[in-house]
Formats: C-alpha cells, structure tokens, sequence
C-alpha cells in the first residue's frame, strides 16, 4: 500500500494547483452579472430550451462497445506480463481468446453498428 | 527515488526522524518539484512553442512580444486568465460544472507520478505502472464529459459527448498497442520496460520487429485522438462548435482545459520515449559521477520525449480536422485490428526467436534512416522551388 502513497500526493497537489488558481480567479477578477451575460451561449441568439435532452443513440453504442473491448484488454494485460513462463498452452489459450474478439469486431463492423447515418 | 531516500537517511542528515515520516515529506518534496519547476513551465513553454512553430510553418511571425522572443507569452496569459471573471451561467448544473476541470488536471499530473525522468528520479516506480497510466488518463473522459453536460449549453453537450466517444473509442487500440512491449518485456513498470531496452537505435522497441513499430505508431494516433489532438479535435472544433466542451468556461477555469491538453501532450511523448524509445538509456562508463549521470540521463529522455511533441505540433499545423464518423471507423475499424495483428505477431515472433531476431533490428534502423534522409531530400528540394517572398521573413 505504501507503493501509492505518491499517487495520493499528486491528486492532492493537482487538487492544490487547480484550487488555489481558480480561486485566485474568483478573487481577483471582475464580478460583474447580468441575466444576458448568464445565460448559455448559443450566438447570440435567445436560447432555445435547455441543452439537457436527447442525443444520439450512436453514442451509447460506443460505449457498450467500449465496455466490452476495454474488459478484454484489461484480460490481456496479465497474460502478457506471465507470457513467457505459460509457454505454448497460454499462447493458443490467448490465440482463442483474441480470435472471439475479433469475430465480435467483425460481426460488429458487418452489422453497420459504426455507420453513422 | 527509494533508494535515494535511503541513502539520504544512511548519511544521517535527518538526525533521527522516524522513516515513516521521512518517506511521504520526500516524497512530497519530490512531487512539488516535479509540478512547480518541470510540468508547469514546460507546458507554457510548449504552449509558446506550439504557437511559433505552427507561425514558421504559417509564414508568420506569432507571439514574440513577451520576454525575448515571447517566451514569458504562457505566464502573461495564465495571468490575464486569473484576472478574467469566472463565470457560471444560470442554467448550468454548478457544482459539476466548478469541478470538472479538476478532474482534468489530476487525469494528466497523476500520470507524471510513474514517468521516469532518469534512473533515480522517478516519483513512484510502481509495479502497475503502464496499466496505471491507461486508467489515470481516462479520468479526462469523464471531466470533458461532465464540462459538456454540466454547461447546459448545446455545443458544449455535444463536443462532451464526441470526447467521450472518442476517448473511450481510442483507448482500445492505445491499450493494445501498447500490450507487445508488455509481451516482450513480461513487467509493467516503467523502469522495468526502460531497463529492458539499450541506449542504441537497436535496442529500442521501436526496431526490435516490424509489429513494434506498427504498435509505436498506432499507439501515438490513439495518443492524439485520446488528448483531443487534431487531426481529431472533433470535441472542441472551432468551426463547427465554437469551443466544444469549453464554450461555457472562462477566467482560469478554461486555462485548466488547456494546461491539461499540453500536458497529456508531454505525457504522449514520454510514454512513447519510455516504451519505445529506450527512455533514459545512455552509453554507461564515461563518468562514475551519478550527477552527471542522471543529469545526461534526464536530458536524453527529455529530447526524445519532445521530438513527438514536436511531430503533434507539426501535424497539428499541416493536418485538416477528420469527421465523426471518419474518426469512429478508423478506430474500429483499421486500429484495433491493426493492435490484434501487432498482438498475435509479437507473441509468434517470440516463439520463433525468444531473444528477439538478431538481424532485423539492425535493418529497420537502416531502412528508418534511409526514409528520413529522402523525406529531408524532398523537403530540401521544395524549399529550393518555393517562391523567395513566401520564406519565413523575420523582419515582418
């Protein structure tokens, strides 16, 4: 546990940084409001509703195609560091592996999942 | 940095300090220096850098007002920032919208605790580290994604939503091109992957088959597109959607944005130098002073940690902006097979050659040579063709 020490001291310095600036922001620039000034910026124009709607399916499908690759790199990040002492089994062990994922991508890919029109 | 400490409490400079308290005050003390006096002024001198190279580049003359040539040009403008108002609009969703840029600067300096600057400085050696570094860097997806939704404002929501596509996108062909040089080192710590490499050309990972130096470069496009780098600045593209994920943000809040953006800029480079680029490794025996040593050490890797921070600004001045959909299928569809073939190919070129081929190496740095000469060649020859009145003319 000792190893992340350091980790933790740099999320509190980052945190630090980035505090004491924009506080520093808050503090020594100009405060003035006004309800145009306040408003989302859309060009100019008078905003047209409220930005928090729906968007895109598209999206959500990267991500659940990111979620499922993701999970099996992070799988062959140990086999990696261990490939030398597994030997051939835990290289055709692997060889599988990669090759489901593969037909995932391809069956993925012939789908249209990535086609964005 | 362990054995450093150790050494420093072996001399007795601390008198009798228990090591518990030692430790995490060194440590500290290591960590401040490393943000104060390396990460936050290389990221405004790359800033300055940046904007004169893509000038030179642009036949114009860019920032040279401020201290000479315009080097203080990243100070004066962190300090317009602070002055600036920090707004935050009515309608927006405040405390995300406050916090967000923090998630961003701790995404990109948590990421400098595992960076080895040479064989003794390195914060933390950790045993995780590269796994580590691909699970810090994400961090920034979810901060672009809550300064998109929390802005309520609709360019903001949509460049939100494109960084997070394309983040999460292209964290799967970085986490598999990096996978070969864990295969051929068996360790995930950066010294370790350093260690495993030589000072020569040869040594390196980039050279050491052709599947490494396929996964090198498909590892720093998705480095690119991950740091929201054109020619994949789809999240914030000026022309379409004034700022992105930014348009809400101002005062030293947007600053934040953009220390982030350079830094992870600096990380790429050295997380290329580290794993491919031998890092730190210089010819040993010339000196038994471990000053000087690490002094040449740090120097080394910081010139090869830049060279591809330099080769991002250069694309950034020379590419156009891709689109949406362009950015998605070269992703899915040419990267992440391309980081399979690399896999699959550097787990058989270890079962054929399990110390690595002997020849190869040697050819690719021939070949890599005899490319860049005839790229200088060609660059040369158009200088010479190019009409005298668009050279670069310092005097404008």
């Amino acid at each position: 546990m000792d190893q992340y020490v350091p980790v933790l001291i740099a999320l509190i310095l980052g945190g630090v940084v980035a505090l004491v600036m924009t506080f520093a922001s808050t503090m020594l620039g100009v405060k003035t409001h006004s309800a145009v000034k306040d408003e989302p910026f859309e060009c100019g124009n008078p905003p047209s509703g409220s930005a928090w709607g729906r968007f895109s399916v598209k999206f959500y499908l990267a991500a659940i195609l990111f979620i499922v690759f993701d999970v099996e790199v992070v799988f062959l990040y140990p086999w990696a560091v261990v490939f030398r002492q597994l030997g051939l089994f835990g290289f055709i062990a692997m060889l599988l592996f990669v090759l489901v994922l593969v037909v995932g991508l391809v069956y993925e890919v012939k789908k249209g999942g990535l086609e964005s029109t | 940095m362990q054995s450093f400490i150790d050494g420093l409490i072996a001399s007795g400079v601390f008198g009798g300090l228990p090591a518990e308290a030692i430790y995490p005050a060194m440590m500290f003390l290591f960590a401040s220096i490393v943000v104060f006096g390396f990460v936050l002024p290389l990221v405004t001198i790359t800033i300055w850098l940046e904007r004169r190279v893509w000038s030179r580049i642009q036949s114009r003359v860019g920032p040279n007002r401020v201290g000479p040539q315009g080097v203080l040009q990243g100070l004066a403008d962190g300090v317009k920032n602070i002055l600036k108002e920090d707004v935050v609009p009515d309608a927006a969703d405040r405390p995300l919208f406050v916090f967000a840029p923090y998630l961003l600067v701790w995404g990109f300096l948590a990421t400098f605790v595992v960076i080895p600057f040479s064989s003794a400085l390195v914060i933390a050696d950790l045993n995780v580290g590269i796994l580590y570094i691909v699970a810090i860097v994400a961090l920034s997806a979810v901060g672009v994604l809550m300064a998109g939704w929390a802005s309520n404002n609709k360019w903001s929501l949509l460049g939100g939503i494109r960084s997070a596509a394309q983040v999460v996108s292209y964290e799967i062909p970085a986490g598999l091109a990096l996978l070969p040089v864990v295969l051929l080192t068996g360790t995930l710590s950066t010294q370790g992957i350093i260690q495993a490499q030589g000072w020569a050309p040869w040594d390196w990972f980039l050279f050491h088959s052709p599947f490494t130096f396929i996964a090198a470069f498909a590892f720093y496009i998705s480095a690119l597109a991950e740091t929201n780098r054109t020619p994949f600045d789809i999240p914030e593209a000026e022309s379409e959607l004034v700022a992105g994920f930014a348009t809400e943000y101002s005062g030293f809040r947007f600053a934040l944005f953009f220390l982030a953006e350079w830094g992870s800029l600096y990380v790429t480079g050295a997380i290329m130098a580290v794993l491919f680029l031998g890092g730190w490794q210089i010819p040993t025996g010339w000196t038994n002073n471990t000053v000087v040593l690490n002094i040449a050490q740090l120097t080394v890797f910081f010139l090869k940690a830049y060279f591809w921070v330099f080769l991002a600004m250069w694309i950034r001045a020379t590419l156009p902006r891709i689109r949406v959909d362009q950015m998605m299928s070269l992703c899915w569809k040419y990267l992440v097979p391309l980081g399979f073939v690399n896999l699959v190919g550097t787990a058989v070129w270890m079962v054929i050659w399990p110390e690595g081929n002997t020849f190869v190496p040697y050819l690719m740095v021939v070949g890599t040579l005899a490319l860049l000469v005839i790229f200088f060649r060609r660059v040369l020859y158009h200088l010479r063709r190019a009409k005298p009145e668009l050279y670069f003319n310092p005097a404008i």
